[in-house]
């Protein structure tokens, strides 16, 4: 396991760049810790200015989650141990994923090959106990919002692993951190850009779907028939519920990364600076995220499959230019 | 090959999914459309060194007529005959995208085995036209409406289209200008038809008149 990720031959022949690197690839994780929950709130900003209102602070979050956080927790009697464990488990898989997630092609915590397949499946497990909890409430509600994120993430699933296939068949490397080191904004206007621009389709299409934003399920509903992530956190209050919207806030960071990745246009080859304008393409990122939700309406629960399943056909598209090139 | 024809190639793919998902006959309509445009560029995009008149003729009366002329004779017909909007599958739309998958895999499968000429745009044109085809001659047997038979049949040109650009580098202009005008009598016949035959018997639906006797 290489910690803090390659090395690339630029880094090694300067040693000044190399400590830059290490503190801006040091310093990726505070920062995603520390500004996801800002992400939500610059989606609520932009929304309440497209409908014409003035809107939440954009810190509204942390003042959530800090009041959340010293409520007290009540259990209902029905419950067992996996209700409880639902949110822990839940944070602590995204925070898994987020130490896997290269931000802006600086290198992330942890790199291995093959850490690709454990990224989709840290996130799965997080989803499991999150379902697992919301089924041990016995509530009829969250039931069937769990069956819906089930029935959800079983087609997403396919076009994240496809896409994170395609990309890494494009790289030749098998770990997230050296796959998003040799994509290149100059790549995406070559033969083979096209592929990599269907990959990030395919992926802004799972980074709204895994994250319960609008064409699939809306974060603002209290309708629980209409309500998929919402209603299965329906019973968690006080801290459990601040986890579990931490959680979300950071599932948010670690998808969005993963698009931005690829778009953004941005690497200077100066860490600090690529630090600064991937944060900055996250917080873009949210904004369009916000310009969909308000300009978009909610599809019907027949058409999302649709959807999700053409985000899978562009997947495996691109995969199949890839290794046809 | 540039990235222009890659994302070219990349966007019929596209459209011919589109066509697969869409439920909308004035969709599938503007989609095919789009298509036909497409491959009107395509000859231009690929000789971009060595443009000539001929070769900037045959692709504007191309793009012309799929992409001005047949949407219109098509639209015409849709709005004559009264249709309702709905494209009404026998398969439906998610199993349509899936299928589409499976021809598309079929379809590179064949087509990196196929003997074409060296070029590297034809490499990666053939598997996109078997592509067209297949997806053409899908589209004519899933669909209830006699006007997706109509928009099925164009797919299939266009794919043949796309076919011959890959196996010929350039294509006789006469032979060219006789498909065109086969394809544009067709689409025109079947417009024609397709307003009789709703204006006879209330609908358009293929399978019922299957079981018609003479």
């Amino acid at each position: 396991m290489e910690i803090g990720g390659p090395l690339t031959p630029a880094a090694i022949a300067h040693p000044h760049q190399l400590s830059a690197l290490s503190i801006a690839s040091s310093l990726q994780l505070p920062l995603a810790l520390v500004c996801a929950p800002l992400l939500p709130g610059v989606i609520n900003r932009v929304k309440a200015f497209f409908a014409g209102r003035t809107g939440q602070p954009v810190l509204q979050p942390y003042r959530d989650l800090l009041k959340l956080l010293q409520k007290g927790a009540v259990y209902s009697t029905t419950t067992t141990w996996v209700f409880r464990a639902g949110p822990v488990v839940s944070l602590s898989c995204a925070a898994l994923a987020l130490m896997l997630t290269p931000l802006n092609g600086l290198p992330a915590l942890l790199a291995f090959p093959g850490d690709i397949v454990l990224f989709a499946y840290v996130l799965a497990l997080g989803r499991f106990f999150t379902v697992a909890a919301a089924l041990d409430t016995g509530s009829a509600f969250e039931g069937m919002g769990a069956s819906r994120e089930v029935w959800f993430s079983t087609l997403s699933e396919p076009a994240l692993l496809l896409g994170l296939a395609a990309l890494a068949k494009h790289a030749g490397k098998l770990s997230l951190t050296s796959i998003y080191n040799e994509l290149d904004p100059a790549v995406l206007f070559v033969s083979g850009g096209p592929a990599l621009i269907l990959v990030a389709a395919a992926f802004a299409v799972v980074f709204l779907a895994e994250n319960s934003r609008i064409p699939f399920d809306d974060p603002n509903t209290h309708l629980e028939l209409t309500m998929i992530h919402e209603v299965m956190v329906l019973d968690h209050g006080g801290p459990d519920f601040g986890l579990i919207q931490y959680a979300a806030a950071l599932k948010l960071w670690v998808l969005g990364a993963l698009v931005t990745g690829i778009l953004v246009p941005a690497r200077s080859g100066r860490p600090l600076l690529d630090l600064f304008t991937g944060l900055l393409g996250m917080l873009l990122l949210a904004a369009a995220t916000g310009v969909v939700e308000s300009v978009m309406a909610r599809l019907r629960l027949a058409r999302v499959s649709q959807l999700l399943a053409a985000a899978a056909a562009l997947s495996i598209l691109a995969l199949m230019l890839v290794s046809s090139a | 090959m540039n990235f222009w024809l890659d994302a070219l190639i990349v966007l019929v793919i596209l459209a011919n999914l589109r066509v697969l998902g869409a439920s909308r006959l004035d969709a599938c309509i503007k989609t095919v459309a789009f298509q036909g445009a497409l491959l009107g560029l395509l000859p231009v995009l690929a000789h971009l060194d060595s443009l000539n008149a001929r070769l900037l003729f045959q692709a504007g009366i191309s793009t012309f007529l799929k992409a001005a002329v047949f949407p219109w004779l098509l639209g015409k017909a849709l709005r004559e005959a009264g249709l309702q909007r709905e494209v009404e599958p026998f398969v439906g739309f998610t199993t349509s995208l899936a299928a589409g998958v499976l021809f598309l895999g079929a379809a590179l499968w064949i087509g990196v085995r196929l003997p074409l000429t060296d070029s590297k745009a034809a490499a990666a044109l053939a598997p996109a036209a078997l592509f067209t085809i297949f997806v053409g001659l899908f589209i004519m047997v899933s669909r209830r409406k006699a006007l997706s038979q109509v928009l099925g049949y164009l797919i299939l040109e266009n794919g043949i289209y796309a076919f011959g650009m890959a196996f010929a580098e350039k294509q006789p202009l006469l032979v060219e200008l006789g498909i065109l005008l086969d394809v544009f009598m067709a689409v025109f016949v079947m417009g024609i038809a397709i307003y009789h035959i709703s204006r006879e018997f209330d609908h358009l639906d293929a399978d019922r008149m299957s079981t018609l006797k003479d």
